[in-house]
């Protein structure tokens, strides 16, 4: 740039850009201040009228913008000024700053068209070439409009350097103007045909980065790609070859089968290392029905994988993870490497033998897989650690837990994975935690033991990642307390002292918690006491449920309202007098007392001995009253209120109780039964179980009728405005506690009125409950699930972990060799889904219009089809659709619709026959698309727009003349005979 | 698109050259070369080349204190954008004679020049030296 030889003071003295990267990097006065100095001369000196001082300080704002981030939009026209200099060293400068800072929005775009046009057609090729490259970065629908007759000149230059940029704009053209391909399709297919390596190779490239936007239109030119795929020499072009043939393979099998031979022998012959994967990435991908060649490839890839350079590993463990799915084998035979891959020095080669690993995981062998993983997550660094258990978790949670059997398994993982020191996952497994014991009934004995143990350690509260677990496990474990084998040590344990860890959310769930499980303890120990009382002493559980029948007669049956299961466990005794050992047991372990393995008579003492005697209720109320006291004055309304209610209901239940409880006669029965019949509708209000609700649920509901709903709720703004919330509320109304909250209240306000139709829901429950019984796990079971897991913190486990590298290589084997599925100690339990189908529908999208475009001009120049239809390809799945030529036009007659669809039907039966007697066969709709190829030649050009419009029959016929000199596209409109 | 961008940065993570063929502001591109610096500056000679990033992915290759880094889309081949990169060094080797990270500040715009011979619209169309070179010496000879 120096050796300016303008005479002008300004211009002698100037800084060129030299100069100021030697000041930038001298730093004498700091960057910012040096380019901001640098900035308020560039700025004065692109006022100035000459123009090596104009072009040098626009030369320095393009270097200060694309290494430093400083804007340069403000000197757009200047931009302009110095593109349209004569000069050549100028103009480059110029053209330079116009490709790094226009875009579409730039207003001066409108300036430079005829520039560009001046420029294109130049006899200078340095100055045609410049154009071409700034048009390839900025060029916006206006100027590919205007500029494409210019590039359809350049696309058959002599001057091959010219050709080859041509060549490359016409992407970024047909992107932003797809009417440019009629124009100028036809010579970018005939420089397929070109001996001239250079432009093969950019032509390649083009038609690389089309056809992967839009395969199907590109099947006719299968041909020549594969004309280039056995004769080209050049590796470059034969991998961006191989790609297009990885997105037309799949469209057509004939063509799948023609090309795989080729690509095999490329793949056995190269000693490039990018095309091998390239060829392996092709078979495994799009060609992978053919059993030798993906042996072959997975050879290449096993070659791949024991080579030292992690690049090779990486791409060996990618190619891997793309045949898994339909080749198995291929993991197998690998599976030494994958899993030391899992240990490797990189984490993203960890990662990658990591998914690997997951695509592994199936019904049979996710136990197994997901057990060494959470081992090696405890030994690795927190990033990864986090990465296994996020694996984990989504693996196992996929389309509903479609993966897991056991649940208790499961759940008793989750708690394991809670105790990971690094376990950043708290959100998701909160959802789990909850979503599980929401959707699987009968997993919810388990749940409540994992949740107990969590929660009754005191260490955890520390840790801000498990807060959110915490909070499900205090949902839970308040939710179904009835599975709880002591509820007063969970009460202990939702009061710890460490509990003011907590954010106040969290801490409102665990005081609502605390609740729920005061109320189950009162409530059964009053069941407990009055079958004391009136039992005989030789049919004690007779006696319960005949007390239990008397006492539901009067008072409108409170207790069938009781959806909790202590409600059907008395009564299913009472209908069954014999009963089996089963209810026995539901009855021992929904009163809250151990569980009880002895049958018969014995249970209900031994529920008596560890259960709830007076003395214990009492403690329980004044560790709540300590406990809670003090959060009487919390700053947060959600604790204040929950502590507020709960101190509430002790102060008012408190007063009758210690007659209630001491007076073991009758004869203040009346004061009795108030206080029970408090703790009842509590009891009733907490019992309401909870389900999943359907995303679409909100939709389901009939508007009312004569309901007149507002489109617009501005009016509310006014009415409302000045009410906000106060930030420190921290209640989400997704979050299910808090649901859970307000459901509980209203079905308390609700219970009275409620009382008889819920009788008919317990009945309902009941029966339900006969049905599944098979569902619900023996006790034994539970006891060896649950002690079968150490935690996960567990010295013992170090000496373990070293083994797992080759416990994982080993399970591997058994689970995968024995794909039969094993035999299930239990049967699935039931999960609860919702419609799964509507999810799937709302997922279906929609092609982008202006690829839609774009593929119907490439369709209707290759193809020659003169269809004008359809906005939409309506049936993606449709195989026949690549082959359709349906031509993307806004505004169609439903004749010509018909017409479309007429032909993608004679489509699926015609696909063998030879194009000319198609010809004859189809009569007269075949002609609409018959395939001689649209002759694009210059002096078309100007009826272009007129074509468009005209009615397709005049347009056919120009297709029909020129059908038989343009021998080589006008055979690929049928794939040709010699490919198939 | 194939190519998204082609940045040339120093051990420091200074920018020494940025080719975009998406437009970005100037904002995006700075979060982008901050983010993807800090992502591959850190990995070790012993890790492979390639960085996951956002939708895309990033092939890497480190020549002295320069850093080569290459946006590219997902089923690019990585191995051969590995050689392309390869295929720049050896081509600004040529022109400049052993290049070094003050040629590619002080000549940027002949960078530039050879990457636009090189990449179009994001695809590579050009792989043999002399007819990348040729245009340059051209100009060089004019002015």
């Amino acid at each position: 740039m120096a050796g300016g030889t303008s005479s002008l003071m300004d211009t002698l003295f100037q800084r060129n850009l030299d100069d100021v990267i030697k000041g930038l990097r001298l730093q004498l006065i700091g960057e910012s201040a040096f380019i901001s100095k640098a900035l308020d001369e560039i700025r004065r000196e692109l006022k100035s009228t000459d123009p090596h001082s104009k072009s040098t300080a626009l030369h320095k704002l393009s270097y200060l913008s694309s290494l430093h981030h400083h804007d340069m939009s403000w000197a757009a026209f200047h931009v302009v000024e110095v593109m349209s200099s004569s000069r050549f060293a100028h103009k480059r400068i110029g053209y330079n700053a116009a490709s790094l800072s226009f875009h579409d929005a730039t207003p001066v775009l409108l300036l430079i068209t005829n520039q560009l046009r001046k420029d294109l057609t130049s006899t200078n090729e340095l100055e045609v070439s410049l154009a071409l490259e700034c048009l390839s970065r900025i060029a916006t629908a206006d100027l590919a409009r205007d500029l494409t007759p210019e590039i359809f000149t350049l696309l058959s230059s002599s001057k091959v350097f010219v050709r080859k940029k041509a060549i490359g704009v016409v992407l970024r053209v047909f992107a932003k103007y797809p009417d440019a391909v009629r124009v100028c399709f036809k010579r970018l297919v005939e420089n397929l045909d070109s001996s001239d390596p250079q432009i093969l190779s950019a032509v390649v490239g083009v038609f690389c980065e089309l056809a992967s936007k839009d395969p199907g239109s590109y099947l006719p030119l299968a041909p020549e790609f594969y004309r280039i795929l056995v004769d080209s020499k050049n590796n470059w072009v034969l991998i961006k070859v191989l790609k297009i043939f990885a997105k037309l393979a799949p469209l057509e099998p004939r063509l799948a089968k023609r090309v795989v031979e080729p690509i095999c022998e490329h793949m056995r012959r190269t000693g490039a290392k990018s095309l091998m994967f390239e060829c392996v990435r092709t078979i495994v991908s799009s060609l992978s029905e053919y059993e030798s060649a993906v042996r072959l490839a997975v050879a290449k890839i096993r070659e791949l994988l024991v080579d030292d350079d992690p690049n090779l590993k990486y791409l060996g463990l990618q190619a891997l993870s793309i045949v898994a799915p339909k080749h198995y084998w291929a993991v197998l035979e690998n599976k030494e490497v994958v899993i030391k891959a899992l240990s490797d020095a990189d984490p993203n080669i960890k990662l990658e033998s990591l998914r690997l690993v997951m695509a592994m995981v199936a019904e049979s062998n996710v136990m197994e897989i997901s057990r060494v993983l959470v081992n090696y997550s405890l030994k690795s660094d927190p990033d990864f650690c986090n990465e296994i258990l996020g694996s984990i978790l989504s693996t196992c949670s996929r389309n509903v837990y479609e993966m897991i059997i056991d649940f208790d398994w499961y759940v008793s993982l989750l708690g394991e994975m809670s105790r990971i020191p690094h376990c950043q996952k708290g959100d998701e497994i909160e959802n789990q935690l909850i979503d599980i014991g929401i959707r699987v009934k009968d997993v919810r004995p388990e749940l409540v033991r994992v949740a107990r143990d969590l929660l009754i350690d005191p260490a955890l509260l520390g840790n801000p990642f498990l807060h959110r677990i915490l909070s499900a496990t205090a949902w839970v474990s308040g939710e179904y307390v009835e599975f709880s084998r002591n509820p007063f040590e969970l009460m202990e344990a939702l009061l710890q002292p460490r509990t003011s860890l907590l954010p106040p959310s969290i801490r409102a769930v665990y005081i609502h918690s605390a609740f729920k499980v005061l109320i189950f303890c009162l409530h059964s120990y009053l069941l407990q006491r009055e079958s004391i009382t009136s039992t005989c002493p030789d049919n004690l559980a007779l006696g319960v449920s005949e007390l239990v029948l008397k006492r539901e007669m009067p008072e409108g049956s409170d207790l069938a309202t009781c959806e909790g299961p202590p409600a059907h466990g008395e009564q299913d005794e009472g209908f069954n007098p014999r009963v089996s050992n089963q209810s026995f047991e539901d009855l021992s372990v929904e009163n809250g007392g151990e569980r009880i393995i002895s049958h018969g008579q014995t249970s209900t003492p031994g529920t008596l001995e560890n259960g709830y005697t007076y003395e214990s209720i009492v403690n329980l109320l004044n560790l709540i009253e300590l406990a809670l006291g003090p959060l009487i004055g919390s700053h947060d309304v959600e604790i204040l209120e929950r502590a507020r209610n709960l101190l509430c209901f002790i102060e008012l239940i408190k007063g009758k109780l210690p007659e209630c409880l001491v007076q073991k006669e009758e004869n203040l029965e009346s004061e009795e039964m108030k206080a029970s019949k408090i703790i009842e509708l509590m009891c009733d209000a907490f019992s309401e179980e909870l389900c999943p609700v359907s995303v679409s649920a909100q939709e389901r509901v009939p508007i009312p009728e004569g309901l007149v709903l507002k489109e617009n709720l501005d009016d509310l703004e006014t009415i409302c405005g000045d009410i906000q919330l106060p930030p420190s509320i921290s209640f989400s109304l997704g979050s299910p506690h808090y649901e859970e909250g307000v459901s509980a209240s209203l079905s308390d306000l609700q219970s009275k009125e409620e009382s008889e139709p819920s009788n008919e829901s317990t009945s309902l429950l009941r029966e339900h409950r006969k049905r599944h019984g098979l569902y619900y796990l023996p006790s034994e079971k539970n006891e060896i699930v649950a002690t079968d897991y150490p935690p996960a913190n567990d010295p013992k486990l170090q000496d373990y972990l070293n083994k797992d590298a080759d416990d994982l290589v080993k399970l591997t084997e058994e689970s995968l060799v024995a794909k039969k599925k094993a035999n299930h100690a239990k049967p699935r339990p039931v999960v609860v889904k919702l419609d799964e189908g509507e999810v799937v529908s709302i997922s279906a999208k929609r092609p982008e219009l202006k690829d839609d475009l774009l593929s119907g001009a490439v369709r209707e120049v290759l193809l020659g089809s003169d269809t004008r239809t359809t906005s939409s390809r309506s049936n993606p799945s449709d195989k026949s659709s690549s082959k359709r030529k349906g031509k993307e036009k806004l505004n169609i007659g439903p004749s010509e619709l018909k017409d479309n669809l007429g032909d993608a039907e004679k489509h699926e039966h015609e696909n063998p026959s030879s194009r000319r007697s198609r010809h004859r066969t189809h009569g007269k709709e075949r002609r609409h698309k018959s395939p001689g190829k649209i002759s694009e030649e210059t002096e078309e050009n100007g009826q272009k727009g007129k074509q468009k419009s005209s009615h397709h029959h005049a347009k056919h016929k120009a297709r029909r003349r020129a059908d038989t000199p343009l021998d080589v596209v006008s055979q690929t409109t049928v794939i040709p005979d010699f490919l198939l | 698109m194939g190519i998204r961008f082609i940045l040339m940065v120093n051990k420091q993570g200074q920018t020494r050259l940025a080719q975009y063929y998406e437009y970005l502001t100037i904002e995006e591109r700075r979060a982008l070369e901050g983010e993807i610096v800090r992502k591959c500056l850190a990995r070790s000679e012993q890790q492979c080349s390639f960085v996951e990033h956002r939708n895309y992915k990033i092939v890497y290759r480190r020549y002295a204190s320069l850093f080569f880094l290459v946006g590219v889309d997902n089923d690019e081949n990585e191995l051969a954008i590995l050689e392309f990169i390869h295929l720049l060094v050896e081509t600004m080797d040529r022109h400049f004679g052993n290049v070094c990270e003050l040629d590619i500040m002080f000549h940027l715009e002949k960078a530039h020049f050879m990457l636009e011979e090189m990449v179009m619209n994001g695809c590579i169309v050009e792989t043999s030296k002399p007819n990348i070179l040729a245009p340059i010496q051209l100009m060089d000879k004019a002015s």
